[in-house]
Parts: structure tokens; C-alpha cells; sequence
């Protein structure tokens, strides 16, 4: 596709262009119609690995839940051979979302509109009326059956986690992850075998992107999140490293708490509005860490292009999807597991402490509703460029007040998409 | 007694009950909505599908009521988030089963937000699955679950239900 015509103002106004300075980011990435459009193609369809779900969501041969490559349905399936399959939720007749269920146990997918049937691999294996009726009517003679499956794509998992992708040469996770973050991701997705808790649902009035940046913002973090700070899971006092791979397009924030209370000096105090030194929890059983991890990170959050960030923060374990809605609005899956050998008693001190993160999470609604504000700040006032001037990109990567990771994806974003 | 008025009876109390904790909610007051509680009660918010589906994974999981007061507190002094109006409705009330001091009841509700210049929309609706306890200070709950249909959550929820 012509990379000229998707940008071009179809208004007659001038064509979009990106800032020459590398610290300014346009707003019409977060709201334009063409852009969201051309994501489809160079992003989602493009040379990446899409997270799509957890190994533990489909444990027994049969097993399926709906997931998504990028805004496209799809259905992720365990055949009988054990094999992971990933395949569009849209019939290859008309076109219809078929599976309806969030999750389930099936041997096969019956379109409930004209009943071609599927197999778990995505095949197609059944026509009703192939032949029609009393010789008349019915498929073509040429019908050939084989070669109208359900869009496959690639699958690879790594870690009990899987990814999809549409292209035909992808490199392996490994390589895709780079030789900066495939550790950490090791490190938390470190091959035990995992136990799906639940699952988070939420529509959030924001684009996609917006979530990655926050969670590539370490700035952020220090000052809207009073549990992170006053609690010392994430704040300006602790040892932390912001590594990026060599793209830029994937990211982490990692950060190591404390034994006790952070040791904040007054000066940090003071520029930390949600910082309050002197609360304490009725039930401090939140906050209680089980070392279960070989990292020295306490706290690792690995955001992973284009759709996944993976959160291993003390005791609390979770995935999330961005699942893109147009230019305006994405869907999370927050996909929240603990581990195989947890006793009963771990699995409520997970319980208790995902109380942090989630759609109600102390964290969570914070996030949710600071990125609602932003895309109502986007999308109704005049546009302009926002700013992310906060530490030099050759810094050590262990500065914190720093949004050199939102420069580096955006670099890489205008890359891959021709910007 | 017979059982039947027994019941009958119960049900007053537990909506009499439940019409004066949706006020407390619908005023922000969560202080004192911890009160509605006995000490070691399990809170516990919960998406129809993952309760279905034998998943434990709260949206809020409350052991005990120090951690609603921690809920509370956050509330009301370090949580960001938007100005809005609360509207909860308790209907549908039932009690289920009385044994000793306890009463099993159930009752649906619905969570209707208004935040500023928005139009009012829905933000959760579900059902209680209850568990009171006959107190000298009256009934509290001992175990309030509340599995919601509205398993795609609008943004965020952001006061207990």
C-alpha cells in the first residue's frame, strides 16, 4: 500500500507529518482513522508475535477461549495432539463470529448460521447440502474443502505463553524478545507450570498505545501511584533498571523494594504528591512477598510490542492484552495466574494482593482513569504535540525520572509504519 | 414461629438493611461502610464468568474488615480518579435459609454512574450471595459475594459495591 495515501488529510488539509524533534509526539497517532487502519496492516499483521493468551487458559485437549491479533477476533485452541492453534473467529462462509463462549471445551466449532463445521486446527471438515438436493443446487464441483479453512496464523510459546503471528518468516520469540529482555521475560515466565486465577475484562476510552507508554513511564509511577511509592514497590529510592531491546519496541520496568518502609529522602518526599510516609495498613498481609523467583527484581513489568505487558509485581502475577477498538478505544484482558504447586493459603495471598492491580486495583483505577483524561485531552482540544523531553536517551538505563522508552518505541512505531 | 414468617420476616430486616447500605454507598461514605460487617467477613466482587468457570479472581477480595478499611482509606485519601454520582439499587431480596444466627439471603443489584457531563450509564449488575449474622448490634453481613453480569467493566469500578 502506498504509504503517501493513507496519511494524506482526505480535507484537503495538509498531509500529517511527524515532528523532526524526537521529543515531540503528534496527537493524531492517538486519533486518526487511517492511522488506526494502517496499524492493521504494518503492526498486527506485520513482522510480530502477537501475545495472545496463557498455555494454562487452554490446559486439556479441547480446550478453546476468544482472544485477538490485534482488533481481529480469534480463537485459541489445544487439539487432541496437545497442539496450540490460533484461528480468526470468522466464518469462512459469511463471515461470522462463531464462537461466542469466553472459554470452553469443544471438538469441533459448528457456524450456527449455515453449520460449516471446523475442526480444533481450524480446518473446515463439514458443508451441510454440499451436493444440494436432488441434484440440484449445492457447492461448486470444484469446492475444494482444504482450502477453505479459517485464517491460521503462526503460533510459537514460550514460557507457557503464546503468540500468534500472520507472517511467514518470523524469527523465534527469543530472537523477537532480543538478548535485553528475554531474560527478564525468562525470568518471571520461567517455565513452572502456571494456574489460571481469572480473568479481568475492561473497555477503556483510550488508544492502544497509550497503555504501552504508561507502562514504559517510570516518571508517571513515582507520582500518581500511592501504593507503589508509599509502600516502596516502585519509588525514586529503590534500585531499578528501564532496559529497552535494541528497537526500542520493547520495554521493562524494573524495580527491587525494600525490606520495610522506602527510604525516601525529603527532598523526593516533597516532589511526590502521593507519597504519605505516615500510612499504614490495617492488613499489611497485602504487601507480604513470598520469594518465589530467581531476580533480583521484586518488581518486573516487561512491556512486550505490540499488545502484551507482563507484570510480576511481589507476589502478583498477570498478563494483559490491548485489544484495539478503533482509534478512540481498546479492550484489556488482564489474565491473572498464580503457579501449579500453590497451597491454598498462597493462592488467597494472591487473591488479596491482586486487590493492587486490576480494573478496581488501587493502581488500576488510577491508570484507567489518568489515560481517559488523556484521550479526552486528544480528542477534544486543539491538536499539538506531547511532550516526552524527561532524560537523555544515553543515560544509564537505571534513571528513573526518564521517558527515553516512549521516544524509543515511538521511534521504532515510525519505522515500521512509514511515519 | 413458622418457618415461612420467619423468612418473610427476615426479608424486611435484610432490606430495611439493604436500603440503608446503598445510601451509605451512594454518599461515598465507605467508613462506614465497613460497618455493615463483621469483623472477619469475606467481601468479595466477582465476574460471573470467572465464578462460572470455577476461577477465584476478585475484582475487589476483601478477607476481613481491615482490608475494607484499607479500601476505604484509599478511597477517600489516595485515590485518583473522576468526580461522580452513585445510584445503587437493591432489589429482588430473598432469604434463603435461617440456621441459628445466620441467615442466607440473596438479592440483585445494579450500579448506575454519572460522571461529569457524561449521560448516566450502567456500571454494574449482579447478585449478592449473602451470608448475615444476628449481632447484638443488629444484623451484619458475615460474607457478602457479589458475581457481576457486567463482566466488561466500563473503564474501572471504582467504589465498592
Amino acid at each position: 500500500m502506498d504509504g503517501d495515501s493513507i496519511i494524506r488529510d482526505t480535507d484537503g488539509r495538509q498531509p500529517r507529518a511527524w515532528p523532526e524533534d524526537e521529543t515531540l509526539i503528534p496527537d493524531w497517532i492517538y486519533t486518526d482513522q487511517d492511522t488506526y487502519d494502517r496499524e492493521l496492516e504494518k503492526i498486527f499483521l506485520g513482522r510480530h508475535w502477537n501475545y495472545v493468551g496463557l498455555d494454562c487458559e487452554v490446559p486439556e485437549p479441547g480446550n478453546y477461549f476468544r482472544s485477538y491479533v490485534g482488533p481481529l477476533p480469534v480463537v485459541v485452541t489445544r487439539d487432541m495432539d496437545g497442539e496450540v492453534h490460533v484461528f480468526e473467529n470468522r466464518c469462512a462462509h459469511r463471515g461470522v463470529e462463531f464462537c461466542r463462549e469466553y472459554r470452553g471445551s469443544a471438538d469441533s466449532f459448528i457456524c450456527p448460521y449455515h453449520n460449516w463445521t471446523y475442526n480444533l486446527q481450524g480446518d473446515l471438515t463439514a458443508v451441510p447440502f454440499r451436493r444440494g438436493v436432488k441434484g440440484h443446487g449445492g457447492m461448486p464441483k470444484d469446492f475444494d474443502m482444504a482450502e477453505r479453512g479459517l485464517r491460521k496464523f503462526h503460533v510459537a510459546t514460550r514460557g507457557g505463553v503464546i503468540f500468534a503471528s500472520a507472517c511467514d518468516d518470523m524469527e523465534s520469540i527469543e530472537d523477537y524478545l532480543g538478548p535485553v529482555i528475554c531474560p527478564e521475560f525468562d525470568a518471571t515466565f520461567d517455565g513452572g507450570e502456571m494456574k489460571l486465577l481469572g480473568v479481568h475484562r475492561n473497555i477503556l476510552p483510550a488508544n492502544w498505545k497509550l497503555y504501552q507508554e504508561n507502562l514504559k513511564d517510570p516518571y508517571h509511577a513515582t507520582l500518581l501511584h500511592t501504593y507503589l511509592t508509599t509502600f516502596g514497590l516502585f519509588v525514586s529510592s529503590n534500585e531499578s533498571n528501564i532496559p529497552t531491546d535494541k528497537y526500542g519496541r520493547h520495554g521493562g520496568l524494573l524495580s527491587r523494594r525494600p525490606d520495610g518502609r522506602p527510604d525516601v529522602s525529603s527532598e523526593d518526599a516533597e516532589n511526590m504528591q502521593a507519597f504519605k510516609k505516615t500510612m499504614e495498613l490495617n492488613d499489611p498481609r497485602v504487601l507480604d512477598f513470598v520469594r518465589e523467583f530467581d531476580s533480583k527484581w521484586s518488581g518486573s513489568v516487561l512491556t512486550i510490542f505490540p499488545t502484551l505487558t507482563a507484570l510480576r509485581q511481589t507476589n502478583i502475577l498477570n498478563t494483559r492484552l490491548l485489544v484495539p477498538r478503533g482509534p478512540n478505544e481498546f479492550m484489556m484482558i488482564w489474565t491473572v495466574f498464580g503457579r501449579a504447586e500453590d497451597d491454598e493459603e498462597m493462592v488467597r495471598h494472591r487473591l488479596r494482593q491482586n486487590n493492587i492491580f486490576g480494573p478496581a486495583g488501587f493502581l488500576g483505577i488510577e491508570d484507567n482513569e489518568a489515560l481517559k483524561f488523556l484521550q479526552d485531552g486528544l480528542r477534544k482540544s486543539l491538536p499539538r504535540d506531547g511532550l516526552a523531553l524527561l532524560g537523555d536517551d544515553d543515560e544509564p538505563t537505571d534513571t528513573i525520572i526518564t521517558e527515553r522508552a516512549i521516544r524509543g518505541m515511538y521511534r521504532y512505531y515510525r519505522d515500521v509504519m512509514g511515519f | 414461629m413458622d418457618k415461612n414468617t420467619a423468612l418473610r420476616d427476615a426479608r424486611l430486616e435484610i432490606e430495611e438493611f439493604n436500603y440503608a447500605y446503598a445510601d451509605t454507598l451512594d454518599r461515598f461514605d465507605v467508613d462506614s461502610w465497613v460497618e455493615y460487617f463483621t469483623e472477619d467477613a469475606l467481601y468479595h466482587v466477582i465476574a460471573r464468568d470467572n465464578e462460572e468457570s470455577g476461577l477465584p479472581l476478585g475484582l475487589i477480595y476483601c478477607e476481613g474488615k481491615a482490608m475494607m478499611k484499607d479500601r476505604a482509606y484509599a478511597l477517600l485519601n489516595t485515590e485518583m480518579f473522576a468526580p461522580r454520582y452513585l445510584h445503587l439499587s437493591i432489589t429482588n431480596t430473598r432469604a434463603l435459609k435461617i440456621e441459628g444466627d445466620l441467615i442466607d439471603a440473596a438479592a440483585n443489584y445494579t450500579l448506575i454512574e454519572t460522571l461529569v457531563e457524561e449521560p448516566s450509564r450502567v456500571q454494574q449488575v449482579g447478585k449478592y450471595r449473602d451470608i448475615f449474622k444476628r449481632t447484638p448490634n443488629g444484623l451484619l453481613l458475615q460474607e457478602r459475594k457479589c458475581v457481576f453480569d457486567s463482566v466488561m467493566i466500563d473503564n474501572c469500578l471504582v467504589f465498592p459495591v
